[in-house]
């Protein structure tokens, strides 16, 4: 393709307009007083930036709190579902033992069902072990991954066999070859795995809710629900709320994004 | 040569570290997901009587359902979500990843600002589009009202607010696919295009002829996994509709259902039966895909 139309512009521009302007009014909004906020016609930029917003509604709400529940709930679920994924990814691959298939069986019967219907019992499991309103609670449905197991499966698979039999010749175990060799070699799928598994963690609503009855133990999606709760219509501070429940997200993909897109692009591809 | 140990067809020493391999994963997903599965389906012929306790009622739930106008509505909601929704996602989504999928300047830039939305939590997403559709304040109503356009009750007109829900549905989720279709994209040979060029074949004929038949295997993807996504919608609703209102009973989807009946209401058994119903809804559209991927994906 080598002509470009400058309609190609207009309509891209017009595109980012529409994806950004929530953002750009968020931030705005974040900072007028309640009365500025309030004013019709609106005016665009706020007199002076009220601050005060975001020390009120950090005042109403433990956000540092949620922040480290919710970056301990985004570590350990990256940290389980790779190691574990990675392993059974390996196994189901690269090895030959009896029951490999009836595994792989199960790991594509989790991909197909919807989420919902493990919810309930995931419940009265968390109950049971007494892990409602910790770290762990919040953790649980994701300490293993069959999407993980099935897309590292793919990147095993494309690894050719001539290294693993020469590691075998020179007497290596399995374990060795998994670590020191076979894992190298799906650096990328390691890295996609992870930003996906960190994405859906840190935007996850219905558990964190389920799974947290205290609001200091909760993550920053399910406390910002709380906040809309008590705070109904002050929008300057849910705003305020707002964007400090987005910024690190946005932070990490602005400094990242070639890795997000292309971890995104390949969790799509190799299914 | 090593001499290693065997049964059958079998390496001994890859059957230990196979099962050693396996066995977080294995015992993670009977734990955690197929246990599960079945006692939210034993749940269903269940009902709640108390601390945790079931008794036994067999299709009772299941009838209850039938009957229940509300359920209905539910399911006429989500099939309504998901039947606008998803061919404004995949048809956006891709004619932006074609715009994007040439030599354009500030590329970087356009996929930036279009992932946008993909990153951010949806509990905040929601909240900021009810600030932008706030029928007395919003931005929205604003912009109209230069237009002579009176003021809309976006959320809390019952024949609106699922609108309002789409709307911002699509919008969260473009960038997401967008980059699975620009992918799938770059896939395409570029061969194709320089001999159609020399046949004299318009960007328009290019784009039907070429760019769309060898597109469809990413787009059967997106189509597929748009359309379960679409079905599970519980987030906006649950964070921009008000609870126990007219516009919510006509919003509602089955998602939102079953967590008001199971974690609000707390009747899990009810609320099983719910979930199932829309896991069985899922299923059969699923596979009804998976059949008819034969007659426009092209392999």
């Amino acid at each position: 393709m080598k002509k470009r139309h400058p309609l190609v512009h207009v309509v891209l521009i017009l595109g980012a307009v529409v994806m950004i302007v929530p953002f750009v009014w968020m931030i705005l909004t974040s900072g007028k007083t309640l009365t500025e906020s309030t004013q019709v016609p609106p005016t665009i930029f706020p007199k002076k930036f009220e601050w005060s917003n975001y020390s009120a509604v950090w005042a109403l709400l433990p956000f540092g709190k949620f922040y480290l529940n919710t970056l301990l709930l985004v570590i350990g679920r990256v940290f389980f579902s790779v190691l574990t994924s990675a392993m059974a990814a390996y196994a189901s691959a690269r090895l030959r033992f009896p029951g490999r298939n009836l595994f792989f069986g199960l790991v594509l019967a989790q991909m197909m069902i919807p989420g919902q219907i493990f919810i309930t019992p995931q419940y009265l499991l968390a109950q049971q072990l007494g892990i409602i309103d910790t770290v762990w609670g919040l953790i649980l449905p994701g300490f293993v991954s069959a999407f993980g197991t099935f897309l590292l499966r793919q990147f095993f698979l494309t690894i050719p066999n001539e290294l693993e039999e020469a590691a075998v010749l020179d007497g290596a175990s399995i374990w060795t070859i998994f670590f020191k060799i076979m894992l190298p070699l799906v650096r990328s799928g390691l890295v996609a795995l992870s930003i996906f598994t960190a994405l859906f963690a840190f935007k996850d609503l219905m558990w964190p809710m389920i799974a947290t009855t205290s609001v200091d133990k909760t993550t920053l999606s399910a406390g910002l629900a709380n906040l809309q709760g008590q705070y109904a219509t002050n929008f300057p501070q849910l705003m305020a709320g707002s964007l400090l429940a987005v910024w690190p997200m946005l932070v990490l993909f602005i400094i990242f994004q070639k890795k997000f897109i292309q971890g995104i692009a390949t969790t799509g591809g190799k299914l | 040569m090593h001499h290693q140990r065997r049964i059958g067809k079998y390496r001994v020493n890859e059957i230990i570290w196979g099962y050693l391999f396996i066995l977080p994963t294995a015992v993670g997903l009977i734990v955690l997901n197929i246990k599960p599965a079945i006692d939210t389906i034993y749940m269903s012929f269940n009902k709640s009587a108390g601390f945790g306790r079931m008794t036994w009622t067999g299709l009772d739930n299941y009838k209850r359902l039938m009957a229940d106008p509300e359920v209905w509505q539910s399911l006429l909601n989500t099939l309504k979500y998901s039947v606008i929704a998803v061919p404004l996602i995949v048809v956006f989504s891709l004619i932006v990843a074609v715009l994007m999928n040439q030599k354009i300047k500030g590329l970087s830039v356009y996929r930036t600002l279009y992932f946008l939305p993909v990153v951010a939590a949806p509990a905040a997403v929601a909240m900021i589009w009810k600030w932008l559709f706030n029928s007395n304040y919003g931005l929205i109503n604003q912009m109209l009202g230069n237009f002579g356009i009176k003021p809309i009750n976006w959320l809390s007109d019952p024949d609106i607010a699922i609108y309002t829900v789409i709307i911002v549905g699509v919008w969260s989720a473009i960038g997401y696919n967008m980059v699975l279709l620009i992918a799938g994209l770059q896939d395409i040979p570029n061969d194709y295009y320089e001999s159609a060029e020399i046949d004299g074949a318009g960007p328009i004929r290019q784009f039907f002829t070429i760019t769309l038949p060898l597109v469809t295997p990413t787009l059967f993807f997106v189509v597929v996994t748009t359309v379960i996504g679409a079905f599970q919608v519980f987030d906006s609703i649950f964070m921009m509709v008000q609870q126990n209102t007219d516009a919510m009973y006509k919003t509602q989807s089955l998602a939102y259902l079953f967590y008001k009946y199971s974690f609000i209401l707390n009747d899990k058994g009810y609320g099983s039966a719910i979930v199932v119903l829309l896991l069985g809804i899922i299923l059969i559209i699923t596979a009804i895909q998976l059949k008819l991927q034969k007659k426009w994906v092209y392999y």
